[in-house]
């Protein structure tokens, strides 16, 4: 059993807001869904599988009664930020197995405006809530770790904010469009040692919606066929302490998955959407994909090897969570939609990877020094 | 800084109680598997490892190493760091570090647990020795 080529991605959209303060969360979801079926070319009658995670106001009874819609297969798999490539694998198993036809997906929510909700928490709280891990420290000490074990330098985290910068400067909606060098990241701002604050992403309201469907629904559409090809999901924590290692995520388990779903290796991919919440995070995330050696993505990171058109993996070409968008807190769904325009050739000219027929959307979810979800989908233009 | 922090006490449960009652005495339990051997924490009745129901509550040492740690500076209630504790008898245990400079933390520094009060049950930290 596989999902391979059983999906296609038919339509994307990511609103082009970063700021919302006038209109509800909601209204967003709404608005990204609606974008998305335009775009694949369908109506929402034609919906029949509905998927959201936690941004989602109130959950699937709420959103599925708000949108309007009538759908047989539902899913609210709740894994942070990497709940949309979660969401992709299973709406691709769903549509194999003939659950539905038309998957929405939607993320949106509005940080920027207000403070979110608290996560929620688990049977660790009373061992954990009091010693205050945020997003920032909990990659922090991710990032301590490696470069104790490894010798990885903040010089080398701040190539992949200039990466992500260069391509940034080409997206009219970017919240950061300056072209940043690796002094000014360093120059930055310490916010949770060893990371500064141009190694943390952005914090942006908005959202983004995709639509999956069948591989005849797909064809009978007027846009540029890409297909899943490989999915891969996972999790990670401290697991009772034992063998405590911070310097992996559960993308060493996702990746392999869905590359040998896919049948391709690392070096097969044209184009890379990897999760950027903060710098460290795609530095591991490059080494448990394969991209290279665990304890070599400083060196792989640096000179520009991420820019489009420079090095050999271009990543990230929209600018990303580093310079773009990050809605909700959340980067799984934008990491999706910038890998499918790269594989329609519907990425900016001066970021678009010339014949690019294969990429990966891969992020993690959760907080990367406590527990956290991973999920790695391979994406192939048909 | 961290001194006139206040912290959340313990909610607490049936399964954890017995830590809270022991960290009131001023001691350190973690749990230990009797059909596997291996301890772990946060505690668990049922063994996170091999899944027996034969757990025990020990008391550790509470000394051990910094795995690792992240100077949090933005922060409304003053910088704090926080971080991992490697124990001596092998579960590492997330905690903050205080009473100690927090610039000179070193991954690999020596360390020992410190209670610092509560509402209610005391929470444990650790030091550097």
């Amino acid at each position: 059993m596989t999902i391979k080529g059983k999906a296609y991605i038919a339509g994307i959209y990511e609103h082009p807001t970063r700021h919302a303060p006038d209109k509800s969360t909601a209204q967003l979801h709404a608005e990204v869904a609606k974008g998305a079926i335009e775009d694949a070319g369908l109506t929402k009658a034609d919906i029949d599988g509905y998927f959201c995670a936690g941004d989602a106001p109130g959950g699937l009874w709420p959103m599925v009664d708000y949108l309007g819609l009538r759908v047989r297969h539902m899913d609210s798999t709740e894994t942070g930020g990497c709940s949309y490539l979660i969401h992709l694998g299973h709406a691709a198993e769903a549509i194999a197995a003939g659950k539905c036809s038309i998957a929405l997906i939607t993320l949106a929510g509005k940080p920027r405006t207000g403070a979110m909700p608290p996560r929620a928490q688990g049977a660790e709280a009373d061992f954990e809530t009091a010693y205050g891990a945020t997003t920032h420290n909990a990659y922090g000490m991710c990032a301590m770790r490696h470069m104790h074990d490894y010798g990885t330098t903040s010089e080398q985290l701040a190539w992949i904010k200039v990466a992500a910068s260069h391509h940034a400067q080409w997206n009219p909606h970017a919240m950061l469009k300056d072209v940043v060098t690796v002094e000014d990241v360093l120059n930055s701002p310490l916010i949770s040692d060893p990371l500064h604050r141009m190694d943390c992403c952005v914090v942006s309201d908005g959202g983004g919606a995709l639509i999956v469907t069948t591989p005849e629904i797909a064809k009978s559409l007027k846009k540029p066929l890409v297909r899943l090809i490989g999915h891969g999901e996972a999790m990670k924590g401290p697991r009772g302490g034992k063998d405590l290692d911070l310097t992996y995520s559960a993308g060493v388990w996702s990746g392999p998955r869905a590359f040998e779903e896919a049948g391709v290796t690392p070096g097969d991919i044209k184009y890379a959407s990897i999760y950027d919440s903060f710098t460290i995070t795609v530095l591991m995330q490059l080494e448990d994909l394969g991209f290279c050696k665990k304890g070599e993505g400083g060196k792989f990171v640096s000179d520009g090897n991420l820019i489009s058109g420079v090095g050999k993996l271009p990543f990230n070409t929209d600018g990303g969570g580093l310079c773009s968008n990050h809605p909700v807190n959340r980067g799984g769904m934008t990491k999706i939609i910038e890998a499918v325009r790269q594989l329609r050739g519907e990425a900016h000219p001066k970021v678009q990877v010339p014949n690019c027929d294969l990429a990966i959307a891969h992020g993690t979810g959760g907080l990367l020094g406590v527990r956290h979800a991973a999920s790695t989908c391979i994406l192939e233009r048909a | 800084m961290t001194e006139a922090k206040k912290y959340p006490a313990p909610q607490g449960n049936p399964e954890t109680a017995p830590f809270w009652e022991a960290a009131k005495a001023g001691k350190f339990l973690i749990k230990r598997c009797t059909a596997c051997g291996e301890p772990h924490y946060f505690p668990r009745s049922i063994c996170p490892f091999c899944f027996s129901d034969k757990t025990v509550w020990e008391e550790s040492s509470g000394e051990g190493e910094i795995y690792t740690f992240s100077l949090m500076r933005k922060s409304p209630t003053g910088p704090y760091a926080i971080g991992y504790v490697t124990l001596k008898e092998g579960p590492s245990v997330q905690t903050n570090f205080v009473d100690c400079e927090l610039e000179k933390l070193k991954i690999g520094q020596k360390v020992k647990v410190v209670f610092k009060p509560t509402d209610g049950a005391p929470l444990p930290f650790f030091t550097p020795v």
